[in-house]
């Protein structure tokens, strides 16, 4: 069993990952330490052996075992009992998994559990106030922006991380912003109209 | 396996309600446009859907699918999987409790669960259970199987040619070529002044519902649990307890949460019944989920249909023959890809001839995918109707307006309950400012901007059979108990606001359950826009029963006659008399029994009658003559879908439909290769549904809002499937009107465009 990469951020490298697990296509759970060179000497991970790993998750720390080719989506859901993150594609397709990742949206079925350790993950459960809904949250609700719900988590997440960046968003702002996240049911024309009555809400509070 | 509801032969039927219900003259709360009563589930993430079930000691399975389009399977070696790290049980078609029938003709199975002859690419070959998900995907490939490859064939033309390889025993064809005729259409033809003929051909489309399909499977001795992605969870019921041979009583099926399905989830599929004997023979629960790019393969999909429509017009407008020869693929097993109702339904016109021929290819089956058959048909009519409006110089709105029926052709000339089909136009038109989008050629740089119109009508009303159970408890809360599955459509909401309505409780005073068949009443799937015209009358019916003995135990209570009370505001009050009035509250035969409990049952439909919801839908694009890019600047909807229940998620149907129909319309297309017959974009990146970007930001809705009291007691029709009818027939009309192109293959992508341009520039 291995422990932890040498790289700063404590995680594996993309080279060493996939040096690792042979036949492994994912390739976009790209680390800043990718393109760097020289490579540094990265460890290699066997596949189905274990390896601790310390997550903050919506302002806990979670320490556990985990294999390095589990998915954060799947340590998330799995392993910790946070459902409202979603799988819908499981190869960074259409975004029912975005999570905050140090505040920045991201496909957490495209980064791999042991990437995300020294971050500050946050998922639908996390912007919640307690039981009450957050305002991205209560404006989905108050413009009906969904109709399964299922791609709903990931999509209320999104524009949580847009607004974030960008407190007033013009529409097409808003439709770039949640363009990563798919909605099959066909909710976007409603999804628009409440990320942009979530920013005003948030303007006020 | 019992058959779907939509292949019943005749109307199915629950008992008669008590009492005729009288029309809502005026409502408080249906109507209005409020938000979900489940919202805050959805939006929290605390719903539960079947994924989000982790049961102590669960297993996760997988299946081992055909790689092949056609092929025998001779041997399948499981020793090194059943070895494997976790794994704990491997199923196979050797084992003789999974030998179960599977896709059935009139005449019985033609497959069966593990069948040997695998007829396309992602049929079941085997199956795992393991301790984690990587281990059964490891498992998985661990097992060594042994195909005998055979010839195969993936499009209709080469499948129906003689000597193409057989998919079945006894041909390609699907029982014969399907012809429905009225009047005489060589006469029609001769009576016409202007005849428009062509050909018209669309792509499979694959429903990809967000939630891809899964079952968690549980034993309690010989009783099983499932909870399940379905559209209807006594279909389920109903398949399981056939494929197991046990009683009803012994399966339950729970689908309270469920993330879309469009038809997929309709019926069951062979993962569920695999998740159960996988859960019987490690007596552990299972989960099984099928992975996206198998839900691409393998749980159906609106099949491809070739389509020659010739039509012919006098110049004042009227329709004097239609012929359409429909050719449609089912896939490998049995299916239909019919879509000629609307060619025989939707215009007047007395001489239609209909022919429709399906066949197999080596490919998934298809399946109900929202409004079967029908937005193909919009695609082909439409344009023609489009093309016709043009040669005899009518309006196409105008042209549409002096052929609206009042009556069904189809159906032995029957009057409609009601049709909205001239105000859908009509409205539609104002709203849209039709005639300023259609006067003369815009151009802006190499753009080219262009106005078109579409109209539908949807062909399932709904009915009966549908029970619901309402409790009024003694605190004045209630509790409704219903079948249906809320698909996304809203169901809960409007049932809710249905017994708002009658008892005057808030809608969260409201306690809902549904989609169990454990614990609530029988109802059809969700599907077929007929669950609010079929159930909503039901949960009315049981509301009134219960006001009704409400009532009884007030006129009790202040010595009155029954006729004399009336419920008012939380009170039982006698007219005339101010001061003899009962709280609810203090009502002594509800404090005795605690609870006052109303059955309602789904009214017959009227049977001298024909039901029908209809549309129009009108579309604004600007089309880059260079590129072949099209943009979509706006879309309206006008629907008449009887009585508005709830004008918010009234609005998201149409909506929604409206998006769905951009992507058949423009860029979904399932691509069969036909050197390996598989599939080659099994995935979201290269099939393009429509995202975000791909949406106009002007959408706009008209409902047409006029209840069909003659149809049920709510005056409700359908809405999901008539709202993605028209739209991508009303986009193509917008890109002839912008550049004189008539597209006739669906989707309209930019390379066929710009190609269609390019013969355009040369013919010069």
């Amino acid at each position: 069993m291995s422990t932890h990469g040498d790289d700063e951020k404590g995680g594996v490298s993309r080279r060493g990952f996939l040096g690792g697990v042979a036949g492994f296509i994912g390739v976009t759970a790209v680390g800043s330490t990718a393109e760097a060179t020289p490579v540094p000497k990265a460890e290699i991970y066997e596949a189905s052996g274990l390896s601790k790993l310390t997550l903050q998750v919506n302002g806990r720390t979670h320490s556990l075992l985990v294999e390095p080719r589990w998915t954060l989506l799947y340590v998330l859901r799995d392993r910790l009992g946070l459902t409202g993150t979603k799988p819908g594609c499981e190869r960074g397709e259409c975004g029912a998994c975005t999570v905050l990742f140090d505040g920045v949206t991201r496909y957490s079925c495209m980064t791999l559990a042991l990437e995300a350790e020294g971050h500050e993950i946050t998922t639908i459960e996390g912007i919640m106030a307690g039981e009450a809904l957050g305002p991205v949250q209560q404006s989905f609700a108050d413009e009906d922006a969904f109709q399964c719900g299922y791609c709903t988590p990931g999509q209320i997440v999104a524009v949580e991380g847009l607004l974030r960046q960008n407190a007033s968003p013009s529409i097409d702002e808003v439709r770039e912003g949640v363009s990563g996240n798919l909605c099959r049911c066909g909710a976007y024309g409603h999804i628009f109209k409440a990320a942009m009555r979530a920013a005003a809400m948030k303007q006020v509070s | 396996m019992r058959k779907p509801y939509f292949l019943l032969k005749t109307p199915p039927t629950t008992p008669e309600p008590a009492e005729k219900l009288a029309p809502w003259a005026e409502t408080t709360v249906v109507g209005k446009p409020l938000p979900r009563v489940d919202a805050y589930e959805r939006v929290s993430g605390s719903a539960v859907y079947a994924l989000d079930l982790f049961l102590p000691d669960m297993l996760y399975a997988a299946i081992l699918r055909c790689p092949h389009a056609h092929a025998i399977v001779k041997k399948v070696d499981t020793a090194a999987a059943t070895k494997m790290p976790g794994v704990r049980a491997v199923l196979t078609d050797s084992d003789t409790e999974a030998r179960i029938p599977w896709y059935f003709t009139e005449k019985g199975p033609t497959s069966r669960l593990f069948d040997p002859h695998c007829r396309y690419e992602g049929e079941e070959i085997a199956a795992v259970a393991a301790e984690t998900p990587h281990q059964a995907a490891d498992a998985l490939r661990a097992i060594v199987v042994e195909y005998e490859e055979l010839p195969f064939v993936v499009d209709l033309d080469s499948a129906l040619k003689p000597g193409a390889p057989l998919i079945h025993e006894g041909g390609n064809q699907v029982e014969g070529t399907l012809v429905y005729e009225r009047g005489d259409i060589a006469k029609g033809f001769a009576d016409a002044e202007a005849i428009v003929e062509r050909t018209f051909r669309t792509s499979c489309e694959i429903h990809t519902p967000m939630e891809v399909h899964g079952s968690v499977a549980k034993w309690d001795g010989n009783r099983l649990t499932v909870w399940d992605t379905t559209q209807g969870v006594f279909q389920v019921q109903q398949s399981l307890a056939d494929a197991l041979r046990l009683p009803l009583s012994n399966v339950r099926v729970i689908g309270q949460y469920m993330g879309g399905g469009f038809g997929s989830k309709l019926e069951i599929s062979k993962h569920t019944v695999i998740a159960a004997i996988l859960a019987r023979k490690t007596a552990r629960p299972v989960k099984l989920f099928i992975s996206r790019e198998e839900s691409f393969l393998c749980v159906g999909n609106r099949p491809a249909n070739t389509m020659s429509l010739k039509a012919g017009v006098r110049k004042d407008g009227t329709l004097t023959a239609m012929h359409l020869i429909n050719r449609g693929a089912v896939g490998a097993y049995p299916g239909w890809a019919g879509v000629g109702s609307q060619v025989a339904d939707l215009y007047t016109c007395a001489h239609v001839r209909v022919e429709e021929t399906c066949g197999h290819i080596n490919a998934g089956q298809e399946r109900a995918f929202r409004a079967p058959g029908f937005p193909q048909c919009s695609w082909a009519l439409e344009q023609v109707m489009d093309e016709l409006a043009a040669a005899i110089g009518l309006d196409p709105v105008e042209f549409r307006l002096t052929s609206i029926p009042v009556v069904s052709q189809r159906q032995g000339g029957k009057p409609y309950t009601s049709t909205g089909l001239r105000q859908c136009l009509v409205e539609g038109a104002r709203a849209f400012g039709w005639d300023a989008a259609r006067g003369g050629h815009r151009r802006n740089g190499p753009w080219l901007r262009g106005a078109g119109v579409a109209a539908c009508q949807w062909g399932w009303p709904g009915g009966p059979p549908s029970t619901v159970i309402v409790r009024y408890f003694a605190d004045g809360s209630v509790s409704l108990n219903m079948g249906a599955s809320d698909i996304g459509t809203g169901t809960k909401t409007i049932m809710a606001m249905v017994v708002a309505e009658e008892l005057g409780v808030a809608l969260d005073r409201i306690q809902i359950e549904h989609a169990d068949t454990g614990t609530t009443q029988y109802a059809t799937p969700s599907g077929g826009s007929k669950t609010v015209p079929s159930d909503s009358p039901a949960v009315r019916a049981a509301a009134v029963a219960v006001k009704r003995k409400l009532l009884a135990m007030g006129a009790e209570q202040l010595e009155a006659a029954e006729d004399e009370v009336v419920l008012k505001a939380g009170e039982i009050l006698v007219a005339g008399s101010p001061d003899k009035k009962v709280r609810l509250a203090e009502l002594e035969g509800l404090m005795n029994q605690q609870v006052v409990i109303g059955v309602g049952h789904r009214e017959q439909n009227p049977l001298d009658k024909v039901t029908k919801p209809f549309g129009a839908q009108f579309a604004e694009v600007e089309v880059n003559e260079r590129t072949g890019e099209v943009r979509i600047l706006r879309l309206l909807g006008a629907h008449d879908s009887g009585r508005v229940m709830n004008r918010l998620t009234y609005q998201n149907q149409v909506f929604g439909g409206m998006t769905m129909g951009i992507g058949f319309g423009m860029t979904e297309r399932r691509v069969l290769d036909r050197q390996t017959g598989k599939m080659v974009n099994s995935n979201w990146h290269d099939y393009k549904i429509p995202t975000a970007m791909d949406v106009p930001a002007d959408l706009t809705c008209v409902p047409i809002d006029v209840p069909d009291n003659e149809f049920n007691s709510t005056g409700t029709k359908g809405l999901g499937e008539p709202a993605t009818i028209p739209t991508a027939a009303a986009i193509a009309n917008a890109v002839y009107a912008a550049t004189g192109i008539r597209v006739t293959d669906a989707p309209i992508n930019p390379t066929q465009l710009a190609s269609l341009l390019a013969d355009q520039r040369k013919r010069g």
